[in-house]
């Protein structure tokens, strides 16, 4: 059952001077910037003179840097574009006691991942990502948005010594990040996301998830707006199903395929708010103002436009800086030119049941 | 009286500093990956990775060496990736994991290329007949479904072509004691009734190549019933089989039911995860195994990992190693 998808109003600007209102944002990583990449080696390096105090001044500039990037490009709510993490994995295993690390592990070619195995039951010990959302809400003027990495990917991403099996140490991890988003919201935080890529190669196991989801959401306020990011899977295989989780929003990765698997959430009605990817991750082209408006209307097939959302397909990371910028600010344009196009009544809206 | 021996199906992590040391020669894109002619860097630097990993199997005292497969980027697809009539396709998803291969796309006819026997040689002159040396391949069946037909047209005669072409790198192997061909194919895509027959036949072409002992070692679960069925057909010494899988019972049932060789390979130590079982807990798992089979007298029982090994961080596929030749050792001789 969906949450309170309305909650989004929250979230439109005071000076947004259209009646409709795309909510824009980004899925979370930005690439770093490269002096931020060399800092990090440096503090890496006990003989290079560079201690951890260094290192964190230095990820608070890029945080202010990166926060105030996604500001000028114009969206509605922003991250620090997580430059505070590595790797979506280890960097919440490092925070969790339970978890170890024995050395990296292959993922392909010679890409590797310090997978992480869970030697005893998890735990909760300090906050996660209090500190990031504190500094980022605190120099930013747009509602900061919290990505974390969800207990069913938490799990599948691990290998697993101590429980019996994979969902009852995602069920687990599911109350370590219940615990982490009272804390969030306590803070201030008001708009969340669950990243689990897992579920995109395992959709099978999707009542795991919306099992973890229940536990995440326990107790927290419905003004709480609360996404989940699944990208680049079988979405068919996942919906409905995704229709009866407790949740806001729901978002996906259609760009990079042109499209082809929207026809999928048409029937039978899509009951979250859609969070579309109108922007291609996996190409540095910077997709023109206009193609990506088209792509918005895309998600108007699903939803009407006081539920759509749009964003990248996914974290935007691994392009280069300057492409990551511009296809944000194109996205934020694109948004604002669709609103005053339906305000002006031109864009005619196919609907859900229509063809 | 069952011989007990312990291997591994191969396919090791490499050691850290090679690790690194080869994403800095080869780089970590698509176009970097291994294509069979690499710089005198890249080849010396794999020389003292398979060098370390002999090592690490003298070190743990297993009864067979293999290879360890380090150049094997793409892993099972490696002997067709490398290949001049094939084209490294788009990356694609390696089975259930979360690890990815290059697809290669069979544009020309498959001649024999002799990449993997230049690399049994050079292992066979490291272990310098100190130990046995075991030889590792794809199985025709998960060749074939890992690649790409763009060329032959047909499943049963790209099938074929696939088992003439590992057939002829068997040719160009130095002096081997096992040959294990590996097959998690029949059981992740189980092969329909149109080339279910073919496969053993396929089989039969690769094993007949050699004189050493052959194991189909097949995992990620049991064999569907059918697919063990026919591969009784083939003309091999020893099946292998998942026992950490949690559809073992299934492996049994079918053991029970349509019968087993003489020899068995059985997957006791898990590969894809960081828990070291103890060498009683994996002789345990194989008389779980053979002791619900009492028909066969089994002369052989290799223990083993289920999978490959390159899912594990190094220190814990050392232990791996250490714990399989602990359990062959237990005792070396058991009543089966």
């Amino acid at each position: 059952m969906v949450r309170n998808p309305s909650n989004r109003e929250q979230f439109r600007p005071a000076d947004h001077d259209a009646e409709h209102f795309l909510l824009t944002t980004v899925v979370g990583s930005y690439p770093k910037p490269t002096w931020l990449t060399r800092a990090k080696k440096l503090a890496d390096d006990s003989e290079s003179g560079f201690d951890e105090r260094a290192l964190a001044e230095a990820q608070d500039d890029a945080a202010r840097l990166i926060t105030h990037e996604h500001e000028r490009a114009g969206l509605d709510t922003v991250v620090d574009g997580e430059m505070r993490r590595d790797e979506m994995v280890e960097y919440f295993a490092h925070r969790i006691p339970g978890y170890e690390f024995n050395g990296p592990v292959k993922v392909w070619g010679h890409n590797y991942f310090d997978k992480p195995s869970v030697v005893s039951e998890v735990e909760y010990d300090e906050p996660w990502l209090l500190e990031e959302f504190e500094f980022t809400a605190s120099v930013a003027t747009r509602p900061v948005k919290v990505p974390i990495t969800g207990p069913y990917t938490l799990a599948r991403w691990s290998f697993n010594e101590a429980y019996d099996d994979e969902a009852a140490l995602a069920y687990d991890l599911a109350e370590l990040v219940n615990e982490e988003i009272h804390r969030l919201v306590e803070a201030g935080a008001r708009y969340v996301q669950i990243d689990e890529p897992a579920l995109a190669t395992t959709p099978g196991e999707h009542a795991i998830v919306g099992e973890c989801l229940e536990r995440i959401v326990d107790g927290v306020p419905e003004d709480v707006r609360v996404c989940l990011h699944v990208c680049y899977g079988d979405y068919s295989k996942l919906y409905p199903a995704i229709n009866d989780f407790p949740i806001d929003e729901f978002d996906v990765e259609l760009c990079n395929d042109g499209y082809e698997q929207i026809d999928v959430f048409r029937s039978p009605a899509f009951e979250p708010d859609l969070a579309l990817g109108v922007v291609d991750v996996h190409t540095a082209e910077v997709e023109s103002v206009a193609e990506i408006k088209s792509n918005i209307e895309q998600g108007l097939k699903v939803v009407s436009p006081d539920r759509l959302t749009v964003s990248p397909d996914c974290g935007v990371k691994l392009l280069p800086r300057e492409i990551a910028y511009q296809k944000l600010e194109n996205l934020a344009t694109a948004a604002r030119e669709i609103e005053a196009e339906l305000d002006a009544d031109e864009i005619e809206i196919a609907g859900p049941s229509d063809d | 009286m069952t011989e007990l021996v312990a291997t591994t199906p191969g396919l090791f992590p490499l050691p850290d500093w090679a690790k690194s040391d080869l994403a800095d020669l080869k780089g970590r894109q698509k176009a970097d990956l291994i294509s069979g002619d690499e710089s005198n860097a890249v080849v010396s630097t794999y020389e003292r990775a398979r060098a370390a990993v002999v090592d690490d199997q003298f070190d743990a005292d297993l009864d067979l060496f293999v290879e360890g497969q380090l150049r094997w980027d793409d892993m099972l697809a490696h002997p067709l990736t490398v290949h001049d009539r094939v084209e490294a396709g788009r990356i694609a998803r390696y089975y259930d994991n979360n690890n990815f291969y290059r697809d290669p796309r069979v544009v020309g006819e498959l001649t024999p290329s002799g990449d993997v026997g230049v690399e049994l040689t050079a292992a066979s002159e490291l272990i310098d007949e100190t130990a046995p040396l075991q030889a590792v391949l794809p199985g025709p069946y998960s060749l074939a479904d890992l690649a790409t037909d763009a060329y032959y047209g047909d499943e049963r005669e790209f099938l074929s072509a696939l088992a003439e072409f590992l057939a002829a790198e068997v040719d160009a192997f130095p002096d081997h004691e096992t040959l294990f061909l590996l097959e998690p194919s029949l059981v992740e895509s189980p092969p329909g009734d149109d080339v279910a027959e073919a496969v053993p036949e396929a089989i039969d072409v690769v094993a007949s190549a050699t004189d050493a002992d052959v194991v189909v070692h097949t995992y990620f679960g049991a064999l569907g019933e059918k697919t063990y069925a026919h591969l009784m057909d083939a003309d091999v010494d020893a099946f292998g089989l998942d026992l950490v899988a949690d559809d073992r019972e299934a492996t049994v049932y079918n053991a029970v039911e349509y019968g087993v060789p003489d020899a068995v390979a059985l997957g006791v130590a898990d590969g894809q995860n960081t828990r070291i079982e103890s060498a009683e807990t994996l002789r345990e798992r194989a008389s779980w195994f053979t002791e619900q089979v009492p028909m066969a007298d089994f002369d052989t029982v290799y223990l083993s990992t289920n999978t490959e090994l390159f899912y594990l961080p190094v220190n814990r596929y050392r232990e791996k190693l250490a714990a399989l030749a602990a359990a062959a050792d237990i005792e070396r001789e058991v009543s089966a």
